[in-house]
């Protein structure tokens, strides 16, 4: 373990120090409408002093719920534990009054929240919200409390901070507020830090950016940090130990390098395999953990993961007991010690790579595609300023190919696909589909066209109509554009959900009686209602859990091949496009970086920004993660509004130089059919 | 800033005149004649003569456009005519009771704040509680209680208790501050009462909604005492909501408050509408409108300006 021997001259095994805080059996409860969800039932882990500790699991494990019931923040009143200690330096913090929690709160424990956006209060300084808990807890005056806040800032990385400090939370980008509530975390040095998916919300390069800082800065000041995430990556990069979740339990636990180099539980197996990874080759399929996790009203009674496990046997129906496997890792598997032999093989093995067939034809071509967008400046006629969303972007997608589009937020990968459909009017260039120009058609052959044209959409939660059956949704445009007869539309609604991977009987249900992936798949369905050529994807996954966004990528995929369909597939993630697109586009600022095919583009980057992106995704090995050196990239992405000159890159470039601030660098076919837009390669 | 409120006025201005445009051409178009219901009220004989003679005097003989063009031109020269009925200058009509209507208005509005701001906040902080239930009780009682018929009973419950009645005839503040605060405090009261559980709902429901709020949960992690999470933290953030009951109840207490002013014997805004109307009296009535029209914009406007003082992330230039 790395941080221990940084801390400790003289290292001493983990089991012989006290932890510094440790969860025993930890039940807590949510009264809801339909009965009482156990969100957490019968929860065990500990963390040494020092130590990082991750827990990791899906949404609904109850990882970010524990966490919550250790700073005794679970929501009133539906929220309480039923069971259990949390002990925090020997004493129970379950038994503390609700003062004593308070000054602790803070004080010994911190905890960084997911949402930087929310999180902070926006019409209070940033100044007053970090000197909060220093003039609560420590007494300080103003002017120390002052002192301290601007040392703080500096320690995070933030600069300037003496002006920042009087500045309100919207005049800081998500990644400088995400340091602004580490700065309130570190305040008044605590001595134990929980972050709850402190990163999930930041963009690739960023997220690097915070990760390496809370690490650095927990093991300088000898902080002992929780990590919960869902990103395995993360785990094996920046934790010591590690605890998987599931259900509301923990399957699996012990030491990062062994849980990643010999798991132990068929469900951290499932985790490992279904993350898409950059340093192996692709295959064909990813591999996914069907099913979806129990209903936590009423949990199914023995193994919890039994429904969903590929190594299940007569036995997982009895509970099955924690093995102790040595070292201080222990799983709860009738079938551990098998499992880590890798005596037990699953059945079912991954399908065999299938050859895409050549394609030619040419049916999305997008030449020197621009919109600009016209933002009105401060009052009602003052001066109007022009965001350069996209700004002269080509690429061409084959028919029955994906086309992978990729970038951070604010890059223009959006504004593509709604341009595309004409969600949005584009400023300049033409959009040519199947030949026709769809910039200049007219309204009503546009409308004609949408039923080729298709798109599924971001979030599931938010794009299904709350009010309307899941058989309504998918049958809408059939019944109002296509005119079929109500009967008609049933058994073709019938005939979508099965495609997708549904029952016809969901055609019954609302979107709230469907899991996020399953809404996803009802997003599938309804576009395929019309039969289209084309399908716009627009960060399909990003919404869903890692064994979820495996099985939605694999059903586009077979998709594809049975049906010859076209995709544009838009993501954040580098990692996510790899396994379905053939032809990558990477985006930054409005304008394209770098054009390849994947094989091509993943073994070699030319663009420092791809390389970049590339570094940035942590990779679910430990032994990997810790002989890398991270090459985080420095700064902030740029405003939009103001987009530097020459090359948009050059202010976070590695290789920038003076030339690169004046030109703008044009895409060139660097080698056969791989472009790149860099003046130094 | 000033530019930003210069702007504002100036945008007021067709907003005004649609009101104008509208209320003027409504008038003209409802029957009744004034100069019949002035002369020939008490079943007086008049001659038509006479009739057409008064009307001429008053200017209705003329086309009703250039009636409005008369009007128009007298507002740009701040003259606001005549009234038909009394012959007393409009802005004499108004400017007598405009004082008594504003002061029961800006009270009314304290009393309110003053009452719903800590009863809305227990409400929501004990939510579901009997407390939160009593609270509740006394509010929806206030939206249901008519404002004149708790009047009523305030000067029968002090007449039977204290066997004291407040006066009843108005002395300006300035003259007598006593005198007129005994007289005015009760009509607002009662028509506070009904404005701070309009005000009171609002704050509780946004304070609840603030109270979800991720910051909220973050200034408790930082081991914050709860009597700060409320009072920094959630309250500021819950106001925004409640200011704008505020102020469009304020706009429409000027000429809202009619029965109430019956019931107090007040001779204020209200009554004087009332009256208008029943007499045709088309040019109080059209100025009586405009005046309300333009108490919405400017309370819009000041609304607005609050917002950008309480929410740093609006600002205006």
């Amino acid at each position: 373990m790395e941080s221990a021997t940084v801390l400790e001259p003289t290292p001493i095994a983990a089991s012989d120090t006290a932890p510094l805080i440790s969860v025993e059996g930890l039940r807590v409860e949510f009264s809801t409408g339909r009965g009482v969800v156990k969100a957490v039932d019968g929860v065990d882990w500990s963390v040494q002093p020092g130590e990082t500790m991750a827990l990791v699991g899906e949404s609904g494990c109850g990882k970010s719920v524990s966490a919550l019931a250790v700073m005794r923040l679970l929501a009133k009143p539906a929220g309480r534990v039923a069971g259990g200690r949390i002990l925090f330096e020997g004493r129970d913090l379950l038994t503390l009054s609700e003062e004593e929690m308070r000054e602790r709160r803070g004080r010994d424990i911190s905890m960084i929240f997911q949402e930087p956006m929310t999180s902070l209060n926006p019409i209070l300084t940033i100044g007053l919200q970090i000197m909060e808990p220093l003039k609560i807890h420590l007494g300080m005056s103003e002017e120390q409390a002052r002192a301290r806040a601007t040392e703080l800032l500096g320690l995070v990385g933030i600069p300037d901070a003496e002006r920042r400090l009087g500045q309100y939370p919207h005049q800081f980008s998500g990644g400088m507020r995400q340091r602004v509530m580490i700065a309130i975390g570190l305040a008044c040095n605590p001595k134990l830090i929980i972050a709850d998916e402190p990163t999930t919300a930041l963009d690739v390069t960023i997220q690097a950016q915070i990760l390496e800082l809370m690490k650095e800065l927990s093991r300088r000041l000898g902080i002992t940090l929780v990590i919960i995430t869902h990103n395995l990556g993360i785990v094996a990069r920046y934790a010591d130990r590690v605890a998987v979740m599931y259900a509301g339990r923990v399957v699996e636990e012990g030491p990062a390098d062994r849980v990643f180099g010999a798991p132990r539980h068929p469900y951290t197996i499932g985790l490992m395999r279904s993350v898409p990874r950059l340093d192996r080759p692709r295959d064909a399929k990813l591999a996914t953990i069907e099913g979806l996790p129990p209903n936590l009203l009423a949990p199914p009674s023995g193994c919890r993961f039994a429904a969903r496990c590929p190594f299940r046997i007569d036995q997982c129906a009895i509970d099955p007991p924690y093995h102790d496997a040595g070292d201080g890792q222990r799983s709860a598997c009738h079938r551990a010690e098998e499992l880590a032999q890798g005596l037990a093989e699953a059945t079912a093995s991954p399908p065999a790579v299938t050859a895409t067939s050549a394609a030619t034809e040419i049916l999305v071509d997008v030449r020197g595609l621009t919109k600009h967008f016209e933002v009105r400046g401060r009052g009602l006629m003052g001066a109007k300023g022009v965001v350069r969303a996209v700004q002269d972007v080509s690429f061409q997608i084959e028919r029955g190919r994906t086309l992978g589009l990729v970038g951070e937020s604010g890059c223009g990968k959006t504004t593509i696909g709604r341009t595309i459909l004409r969600l949005e009017e584009a400023t300049g260039g033409e959009v040519r589909f199947a030949g026709e120009d769809l910039v200049t058609a007219s309204r009503s052959r546009m409308k004609e066209l949408r039923t080729k044209i298709q798109v599924i959409f971001q979030d599931p939660y938010s794009s299904l109509n709350p009010r309307m059956t899941i058989g309504d949704i998918i049958a809408e445009p059939l019944v109002f554009r296509r005119g079929v007869a109500r009967k008609e539309a049933r058994e073709r609604v019938a005939e979508l959900l099965v495609q997708s991977g549904l029952y016809a009987d969901f055609a019954e249900r609302y979107p709230h009686q469907l899991s996020g992936g399953q809404r996803q798949r009802v997003g599938i369905a309804r576009a395929l209602a019309m039969d289209p050529s084309f399908i716009v994807c627009d960060e399909p996954v990003s919404a869903l859990d890692v064994s979820i966004q495996g099985q939605i990528i694999n059903l586009l995929d077979e998709l594809q091949e049975r049906l010859g369909l076209t995709y544009l597939f838009i993501a954040h993630d580098l990692a996510v496009v790899r396994h379905i697109s053939h032809r990558i586009v990477v985006m930054y600022l409005g304008r394209v970086m770098e054009m390849a095919d994947r094989d091509e583009l993943y073994r070699a980057p030319l663009h420092p920004y791809t390389q970049a992106l590339l570094d940035a995704a942590p990779v679910p090995d430990p032994a990997l993660e810790r002989a890398r050196t991270p090459r985080a990239l420095t700064g902030e992405l740029p405003s939009p509004l103001s987009p530097p000159p020459g090359c948009v890159f050059h202010t976070r470039c590695p290789l920038a130089t003076e030339e690169c601030r004046r030109v703008v660098p044009e895409v060139r076919e660097v080698r056969p059919g791989h472009f790149a837009a860099c003046i130094k390669i | 800033m000033l530019r930003y409120i210069a702007k504002r006025i100036f945008l007021m201005v067709p907003t005004l005149l649609g009101v104008a445009v509208l209320t003027f051409f409504m008038l003209r178009v409802v029957p009744g004649d004034i100069v019949e219901i002035k002369l020939r009220g008490d079943g007086g004989t008049v001659t038509q003569e006479v009739i057409e003679r008064e009307r001429e005097r008053l200017g209705l003989n003329k086309p009703v456009v250039v009636q409005f063009g008369d009007w128009m031109k007298g507002l740009v020269t701040l003259d606001f005519g005549t009234s038909m009925w009394t012959g007393r200058a409009v802005i004499d009509e108004i400017g007598v009771r405009i004082g008594l209507t504003l002061q029961v208005a800006v009270m009314a509005a304290v009393i309110s704040v003053l009452i719903a701001l800590p009863l809305g906040t227990i409400s929501a902080l004990f939510r579901d509680t009997w407390i939160d239930y009593g609270v509740r009780i006394v509010t929806i009682a206030g939206l249901a209680v008519p404002s004149f018929w708790l009047g009523m009973l305030m000067i029968m419950g002090l007449l039977t208790f204290f066997a004291w009645s407040p006066p009843v005839t108005y002395t300006p503040f300035t003259e007598d501050p006593i005198a007129n605060m005994s007289q005015l405090i009760w009509p607002a009261l009662a028509v506070g009462y009904r404005y701070s559980a309009v005000v009171a709902r609002m704050v509780r429901s946004s304070i609840i909604e603030v109270m979800k709020e991720d910051y909220i949960r973050t200034a408790r992690a930082k081991g914050v005492y709860e009597r700060l999470v409320v009072g920094r933290h959630a309250m500021r953030n819950a106001l925004l909501p409640a200011i704008t009951v505020v102020g469009l109840e304020f706009a429409f207490l000027i000429g809202g408050l009619v029965v109430t002013e019956q019931v107090f014997n007040l001779n204020g805004i209200g009554r004087l509408f009332v009256e208008a109307v029943g007499r045709n009296d088309f040019i109080i009535v059209q100025t009586l409108v405009l005046l309300i029209a333009v108490m919405f914009t400017v309370v819009n406007l000041v609304i607005d300006l609050l917002y950008g003082v309480l929410d740093p992330r609006i600002r205006y230039a």
